[in-house]
């Protein structure tokens, strides 16, 4: 390991071999993260006006200073942390920032893109925030089940507020709309991880044996029915499909990596299958978004036009593998939700596949860096709360990605850090403030280390 | 510390693995949607893109002489530049439209991909346009037309329903396509509502002023396609001198039927070929017809281009015919340019053409060369000759004929000072019992004496002659637009 950073390097007389920090690739990542998000602004504006815009200064200064100060933050409070995941998340919110500039050319009379940019620096404050004041992670346990209290509020907040494009999911607040299951989010990943990591003796052994599968008794398996029952309540009340997806495959994930039990999976997936398959019969809403699904142009052969599923795929298919250049696509003709649950189509017409495949191994390290962290701490809670903090964010690209290529049903959701959306980006920002925390704990206590568990 | 011994880091593993393999799917699915899958949602036809790409730059130009008779107005929409005109109702026949909601047609769909610019030959280089994803600028179509004679025909015709088509005999270029009432085609570009209201009102429209005339419809052309028939019957040698008299009844009862034929003129019985041509005994005509047979008929009309569907000049010519299923009545009416026979007024002018070229016809062609739109030639028509339709001396004594109907015949409205005019009226009944109003036809040649070569074949037909049914003529309606297009082509 080379003198990269200008503080990472590891005390001589510690037992165990330090990692170097690598503070300084941070900053040096995150200095490219800028630029390549200042360089799409100016390519927009290149492509549209033949001239660098005049707001680039801005856009790039703006963007420029809240990285810092996030660097500055983990550099003082968490200098141990894993030097990708900031980075990352700068330049996908600096990427998702030029995508919605770029559609506000097209909707000249609704611009977003600054909006999302107050709501960036909110985010990037509460990262700070969280990386400032939250000195260790195993402080949040305490909190598990204030937390699902929380987020329960949350979760039932929206239905009192009217439903705005067929989904209970938002609130009003003088003029600001938020999303409260977006926060509900993390909420339910600390009480997950802080259950399982108190319960999961009692989970794992107990249970009979049915043919390979070892399955769970009755008296464990009602918190599981009532999470199932919780996703299914969201998702019948709120009619938000896809929130209800990430909380159930959330549940199983941790509850998995917590026991070890297969037999969970099953139970799990069987719930997920019955719920899934009444909702979509039963449920209008959920029903046209499965007929969508199963055939995208049933409503171009119907004579109506290309509903927004097709023009999704059409944006995507027009941009090949090298894209048609930013600013240079025609994915507004998707309409609706272009800047939100789209945002992905103009991305891949824009950039191409390989703009796209960027995109989605950006999240893939994200995820990896976030489990990375998991394995290299040794509480189970931190463990737990690092895998739990990953898979939202999998899930979600999953679920949402999936959606607008036509992989699963469509259902509403934030692409994380490049959808139009102040919740989404906030909570994200939260979540990677988390993983900086959790993986400033992993490293300080000496990086991938044995621990007891493994040490069998 | 937990003390079970169970390995959650297997799990997280595991958990990671799911993950990757979440990742793995969306990857290929992204994969299939762009690539594999790409091409056919590219050419979906609900998939607008392709369209706004057609319109997302200037389209070329349609030049006549060397104006350009079409231009593009950009309308910030986002099909963005629309098509505008320059005398689009003189030039619609020609242009056809070119609209956001309806397409194109005429030479805008059959130069389309020169105008809009995805004609490979417009590229600097071979599969430059497929690797930078971009688009030529609209390349240019220069006409053969001829904007006086243009301008002639449509004021010639005025408001009555008719057509124009002249010709150069020699190339084969067109000289004049002109079809009334006709239509401005800005109307239908764009994408207002507007657009649809037109569309709409051109396409109820009784005088359907969207039909192109000149190229899309038949008529029957009645006695102007008495040149046809003499041409088969001088080549087949039925008739070997045009002074001889023929051996011709009047009234001539058609062969197998009770049927008698008559004329409109007095003596034509046993009157010769060139009285016969001169005063258009139908009479001659008809026992000529059937003289010559059904089979040598149908080779001769077919010289001329009757019976081909496949002309296209560069749009489509709706085929004119010459019936070869017929009995011997019906070939007499046939020579006649009754029955089912038909044509439209280009075919006629490649008649005159013809006898104007020594018996050659060539392909008629509205396209001179095609262009960049910085104005080097792209391509250029070829001219060739399509049929060899006479002997050259059958054309010879053809055009001798003509000429006298011009100088002492039906024709004489025709004439012009200092040239040689050759032409044939017509003026054939239509409908059932030929209660139709008669449709007036007048094709006709005219040669410069000061030149070697013929300059100019037209064809004109006027469907609503505006007089009382016995006075209508090729000779009186139509010869004197037939004479102004010419005029404009000799002197411009």
């Amino acid at each position: 390991m080379t003198a990269t950073g200008t503080t990472a390097q590891a005390d001589p007389s510690a037992p165990v071999a330090r990692p170097p920090r690598r503070r300084g690739v941070e900053f040096t990542l995150i200095v490219v993260a800028v630029l390549l998000s200042v360089y799409g602004y100016c390519d927009v504006g290149l492509a549209r006006n033949g001239s660098v815009p005049p707001g680039v200064v801005g856009h790039g200064a703006g963007l420029g200073v809240l990285a810092l100060l996030a660097h500055v933050a983990v550099r003082l409070r968490a200098p141990d942390a894993d030097p990708l995941l900031l980075p990352i998340a700068v330049l996908l919110n600096g990427l998702g920032l030029v995508l919605i500039h770029r559609l506000d050319l097209e909707t000249p009379a609704d611009r977003a893109a600054p909006t999302q940019l107050v709501w960036s620096t909110l985010g990037v404050g509460l990262f700070i925030v969280v990386v400032v004041l939250l000195r260790d992670h195993r402080v949040l346990q305490r909190y598990t089940y204030v937390s699902v209290v929380a987020a329960l509020v949350l979760l039932v907040l929206p239905i009192f507020f009217p439903a705005v494009n067929g989904a209970r999911i938002w609130i009003r607040i003088a003029g600001f709309s938020i999303q409260p299951g977006e926060f509900a989010k993390v909420l339910l990943a600390v009480f997950f991880a802080g259950y399982l990591a108190a319960n999961r003796n009692a989970l794992a052994h107990t249970g009979r044996r049915l043919w390979r599968l070892q399955l769970p008794t009755g008296r464990v398996l009602g918190p599981v029915l009532a999470i199932w029952l919780l996703s299914v309540g969201v998702l019948v009340l709120e009619r938000d499909l896809g929130t209800s997806l990430l909380f159930f495959g959330l549940f199983v994930i941790l509850l998995y990596v917590a026991t070890g039990r297969t037999g969970w999976i099953a139970v799990g997936l069987l719930l997920a299958l019955c719920g899934a398959l009444a909702v979509g019969e039963l449920e209008p809403h959920v029903h046209s978004r499965v007929e969508d699904w199963q055939n995208p142009f049933a409503s171009i052969e119907a004579g109506r036009g290309p509903n927004q599923l097709a023009q999704s795929l059409f944006a995507f298919a027009a941009g090949g593998f090298l894209g048609t250049g930013l600013g240079l696509g025609h994915s507004s003709l998707i309409g609706f939700a272009v800047k939100s649950d789209f945002i992905l189509a103009t991305a891949g017409e824009e950039l191409g596949l390989a703009g796209l495949s960027a995109i989605f191994l950006l999240y893939g390290l994200l995820v990896e860096r976030g489990y990375r962290a998991g394995l290299g701490l040794r509480d189970p809670f931190g463990r737990l709360l690092a895998v739990g903090l990953s898979s939202i964010v999998a899930l979600q690209v999953f679920v949402i990605a999936g959606g607008v290529t036509g992989l699963i049903p469509l259902t509403g959701m934030a692409m994380p850090f490049l959808a139009q959306g102040g919740s989404s980006v906030v909570t994200n920002w939260i979540i990677v403030a988390l993983l900086i925390r959790v993986s400033d704990s992993a490293r300080a206590q000496g990086g991938r280390g044995p621990d007891e568990e493994d040490a069998r | 510390m937990t003390g079970n011994g169970r390995p959650m880091a297997r799990y997280i593993r595991h958990a990671a693995l799911f993950c990757a393999l979440l990742l793995l799917a969306l990857l290929v699915n992204a994969t299939r949607v762009q690539i594999v899958r790409g091409g056919s949602y590219d050419e979906n036809p609900a998939n607008r893109r392709s369209t706004i790409a057609r319109y997302g730059q200037p389209r070329g130009n349609i030049l006549v002489g060397d104006g350009p008779i079409t231009g593009s107005r950009d309308s910030g929409q986002r099909f963005r530049f629309e098509r505008t005109y320059r005398d689009g109702p003189l030039y619609a026949p020609v242009t056809g439209f070119s609209s956001q909601v309806y397409g194109t047609a005429f030479l805008e769909a059959a130069a389309d991909g020169v105008l809009a610019g995805t004609d490979p030959l417009l590229s600097p280089l071979p599969l430059w346009n497929d690797l930078t994803r971009g688009r030529n600028p609209g390349g240019n179509v220069v006409t053969t037309l001829d904007p006086v004679a243009q301008r002639a025909a449509y004021a010639g015709l005025g408001s009555r329903r008719g057509a124009v088509a002249a010709i150069e005999p020699s190339t084969g270029r067109v000289l004049a396509l002109v079809s009334t009432p006709s239509y401005d085609p800005a109307e239908l570009s764009g994408t207002d509502a507007s657009v649809a209201r037109a569309w709409a009102r051109l396409n109820s429209a009784p005088d359907k002023p969207m039909l192109n005339r000149a190229v899309r419809q038949t008529y029957p052309p009645g006695s102007t396609f008495k040149v046809v028939t003499a041409a088969a019957a001088l080549d087949a040698g039925v008739v070997r001198d045009v002074d001889e008299p023929t051996r011709s009844p009047d009234p001539y009862r058609l062969p197998g039927s009770s049927v008698r034929l008559t004329n409109e003129v007095e003596g034509c019985e046993g009157a010769s070929l060139r009285y016969a041509f001169q005063w258009s005994c139908n009479t001659v005509f008809a026992k000529l017809g059937v003289a010559v047979g059904a089979g040598a008929m149908q080779g001769t009309a077919s010289g001329f281009g009757f019976n081909d569907r496949e002309l296209r000049i560069p749009f489509r010519v709706s085929p004119s015919t010459f019936d070869t299923r017929v009995d011997e009545a019906q070939l007499a009416l046939s020579s006649i340019g009754q029955y089912n026979t038909r044509a439209t007024p280009l075919q006629m002018a490649m008649v005159a053409a013809a006898v104007a070229n020594n018996g050659a016809v060539r392909t008629p062609h509205l396209v001179e060369r095609t262009t960049t739109g910085d104005g080097s030639t792209v391509a250029t028509t070829g001219q060739r000759t399509l049929h060899q339709a006479m002997n050259p001396a059958t054309a010879m004594r053809l055009r001798e004929l003509m000429t006298d109907v011009v100088e002492e015949g039906t024709g004489t409205n025709a004439a012009i000072p200092g040239a040689t005019v050759g032409g044939k009226s017509g003026t054939a009944q239509h409908g059932i019992h030929n209660s139709g109003t008669p449709y007036a036809w007048f094709i006709s040649w005219a040669q410069s004496d000061r030149s070697l070569e013929t300059a100019v074949a037209v064809a004109v037909v006027v469907e609503d002659a505006e007089a009382d049914r016995g006075d209508i003529s090729g000779g009186g309606d139509a010869a004197p637009i037939a004479r102004a297009v010419m005029e404009a082509v000799l002197d411009p």
